[in-house]
């Protein structure tokens, strides 16, 4: 019994994964192109050359990170929509941080860069768990509104204080930087950096911490029943806002490896950075686990990474949108499959 | 368990399998063009690409401009869509850049344009790289490099002809400007507006508010609908998609109350088709961004082996990079039309001088 539900857990991500690019290639056909050309140029865009396959890691690596972020609060019982300004916390002080110091040696500043950027993702996050453990406000809404206080705060220091009425700071200096020269050469030239291996640490740290610590065994006593936690003597309180800082912090890590690796600068942004949204689809998609999080998170930079290459074969890549929207729809409706596979379990269960 | 584990990982595995097999389908092709690039000597290969910014090549507007001037200077010179001939690479975010940059590259094109001031870090840092690949960065500037050419219009002039006429065309002596993001760039649009409307009446009231966006149509549609609320009546915007919003509020407000007219006034492109509804069109006129016009030009010159490298083209009036459409000037004042023929001749000899940034920056 436990055996098939098990296979069950493993096969629903793969089932949506399935189901949601054959309906993306149904909608290509219904729109008149050719879901073959679509996909071989999008498996071209991601792996044809080491570049693009630099790239793929490259994008999934602040997706890691901010997906571990939300299973973290998750588990603990909530939903951590906020991840995007915890990030965008974790960029601005890393960069602030690499521009002020840009002659301090790399040994130190790119660690202390790291600190800094957890630390201002934890606080952001804090706030909304303070809140909640306190005054029990719903910290879906909080955080949802401090998505938008960190964007407008990180505007106006990229153009009033760190710069002087421009759109983008200067790039960070090579001491800063958590690019390569190894890693450049490896990947053909892209910008594939050390977050990479940050966010492979943190998968362990994390698997350590949730299933190996007392703190991390009350976390989840928390999420899975609040009042019965409490009567066992664990505070719920203190739970509630060590969950959310940790999860701050890792989304704020997330941040980093987007402002010290991918773009090495901060710019005036219009929307909270998309690798908030995206580290929830890749949670979700992951189920949590954090062997899931890396795998769909390689899965998401490969079709974001793929998709810009559809164009090329005169398929818009909001085709790739609709693939990854429908993914996360298959996982919505996980029961539904889960109801399909139980019809024909028993036949797998005689084998 | 471990059975099923493992079952469960195979499964992920074989997915994974499948995609890398796959790949290597890919990679013959990427062979078959690294081998174009080589044999790419000739004038006849020359082949031309574009990078957008967010908005993509059916914004209506400036990017789109700019792929229908790529296209123009394709028919021209007998080239086809794709790999040695002309294409566009469209980016979803800002980290797409520099990937989109390289795919060009990598597919063997010999000038680059990048279309949009956002573009700026990541042209620099590539062309530094890539000596042999010729750049253009558009609305914005990189100096230093002998394979980059910067071009930038004067916005601020076509601007200033849309503020005369929008000053014209208002009944209520209000007028307001929607901008995408501050900057440099929607700064000489505001400048440019502001000093058109003065010109004509101190009095007149600009009302700005900035988006925060190029592609928010909801947003701009609520801020548009503020704006005709407190008496706004001409509504000029620079901001991309964003104006879509614009454009269908006012829409809206003529469809259920036809007796008090508003207006707005289009950017970068001809955007007559966006105002049309069942009994008329809000395009009051829409200011024109040669785009299109630059990219073919720049291609052209490219080919013949003159590309402009390091140097800084600046299209203004004089040099028809910026204009204003006719739109439905004559409709609603015929004076209009004369007033903005002078304005142009003034500005074209130099006896009117047009800010090109706004007195105050942060006029939010």
């Amino acid at each position: 019994m436990n055996n098939s539900s098990r296979i069950k857990a493993l096969a629903v991500p793969v089932v949506s994964v399935l189901a949601g690019l054959i309906l993306g290639a149904v909608i290509m056909v219904v729109s008149g192109y050719s879901p073959v050309e679509g996909y071989q140029a999008m498996l071209r865009g991601a792996f044809g050359r080491t570049y693009n396959i630099g790239e793929v890691f490259r994008s999934a690596t602040p997706l890691i990170l901010t997906g571990l972020g939300f299973s973290v609060a998750s588990t603990a019982g909530f939903f951590n929509i906020g991840l995007a300004g915890q990030a965008l916390a974790g960029w601005i002080s890393a960069i602030w941080l690499a521009l002020t110091f840009p002659d301090l040696p790399k040994i130190i500043l790119v660690p202390l860069c790291i600190v800094i950027g957890a630390l201002a993702g934890a606080l952001w996050a804090g706030i909304a768990g303070f809140f909640k453990a306190q005054f029990g406000t719903s910290e879906v809404i909080v955080t949802i509104m401090l998505n938008y206080t960190i964007l407008y705060i990180s505007n106006h220091l990229v153009r009033y204080v760190l710069t002087d009425n421009k759109d983008a700071t200067p790039k960070i200096s090579e001491n800063a930087s958590l690019r390569t020269e190894f890693l450049r050469n490896l990947s053909g030239g892209s910008r594939l950096n050390m977050g990479l291996f940050l966010a492979l640490i943190m998968i362990v740290v994390i698997w350590i911490f949730m299933k190996k610590t007392t703190v991390g065994f009350e976390m989840r006593a928390v999420g899975m029943n609040p009042f019965a936690s409490e009567y066992a003597g664990m505070s719920a309180k203190k739970n509630i806002v060590l969950a959310m800082m940790i999860s701050g912090a890792l989304a704020g890590l997330g941040g980093v490896v987007e402002g010290l690796g991918t773009f090495e600068n901060l710019y005036i942004l219009d929307a909270a950075p998309a690798i908030g949204f995206d580290g929830m689809a890749v949670s979700l998609l992951g189920g949590g686990n954090p062997i899931g999080i890396l795998l769909s998170a390689i899965l998401f930079g490969t079709l974001k990474t793929g998709g810009l290459k559809m164009s090329s074969v005169d398929i818009p890549n909001e085709i790739v949108d609709v693939v990854v929207a429908s993914i996360i729809f298959f996982i919505g409706i996980s029961f539904a499959i889960r109801y399909i596979m139980d019809k024909f379990s028993p036949k797998k269960g005689e084998v | 368990m471990k059975t099923s584990k493992k079952f469960g990982l195979s499964l992920l595995t074989l997915g994974l399998t499948v995609a890398l097999a796959a790949c290597g389908g890919g990679g013959g092709d990427t062979k078959s063009t690294d081998d174009a690039k080589k044999e790419d000597t000739g004038k006849d290969d020359f082949s031309a690409a574009l990078v957008t910014d967010l908005g993509g090549v059916d914004d209506k507007s400036f990017n789109q401009s700019a792929w229908e001037g790529l296209q123009a200077w394709g028919d021209e010179n007998g080239k086809e869509k794709g790999v040695g001939g002309y294409n566009y690479f469209q980016s979803d975010s800002d980290a797409d850049f520099e990937l989109n940059l390289n795919s060009a590259i990598d597919d063997g094109y010999n000038i680059i344009f990048g279309v949009g001031f956002k573009l700026q870090p990541a042209v620099k840092e590539i062309a530094e790289a890539n000596a042999d690949t010729e750049f253009v960065i558009v609305d914005e500037t990189i100096e230093g490099l002998d394979n980059v050419a910067s071009v930038l219009f004067k916005d601020h002039e076509a601007s200033y002809l849309a503020g005369i006429a929008a000053a014209k065309a208002t009944k209520t002596n209000k007028v307001g400007f929607v901008g995408g993001m501050e900057g440099a760039v929607i700064g000489r649009f505001q400048a440019g507006f502001e000093a058109g409307v003065a010109s004509v009446d101190e009095d007149i009231k600009v009302d700005v508010k900035y988006v925060g966006s190029f592609g928010d149509a909801a947003k701009g549609k609520s801020i548009a609908a503020a704006m005709y609320q407190s008496g706004v009546d001409v509504i000029f915007h620079a901001s991309g998609d964003t104006g879509q919003g614009v454009f269908s509020e006012a829409i809206d407000l003529m469809n259920t109350n036809p007796e008090n007219p508003v207006w707005v006034i289009g950017v970068d492109r001809d955007q007559e088709d966006e105002g049309a509804y069942d009994g008329g069109n809000v395009t009051l006129t829409s200011t024109l961004k040669g785009v299109g016009t630059a990219v073919q030009d720049i291609a052209n010159k490219a080919l013949k082996g003159e590309f402009p490298g390091g140097e800084i083209m600046n299209y203004g009036l004089a040099e028809e990079g910026v204009d204003l459409t006719a739109g439905q000037l004559d409709d609603v004042n015929p004076d209009i039309k004369q007033l903005v023929e002078d304005a142009k001749k003034g500005i074209i000899d130099g006896t009117i001088e047009v800010p090109d940034a706004p007195e105050k920056p942060d006029a939010q």
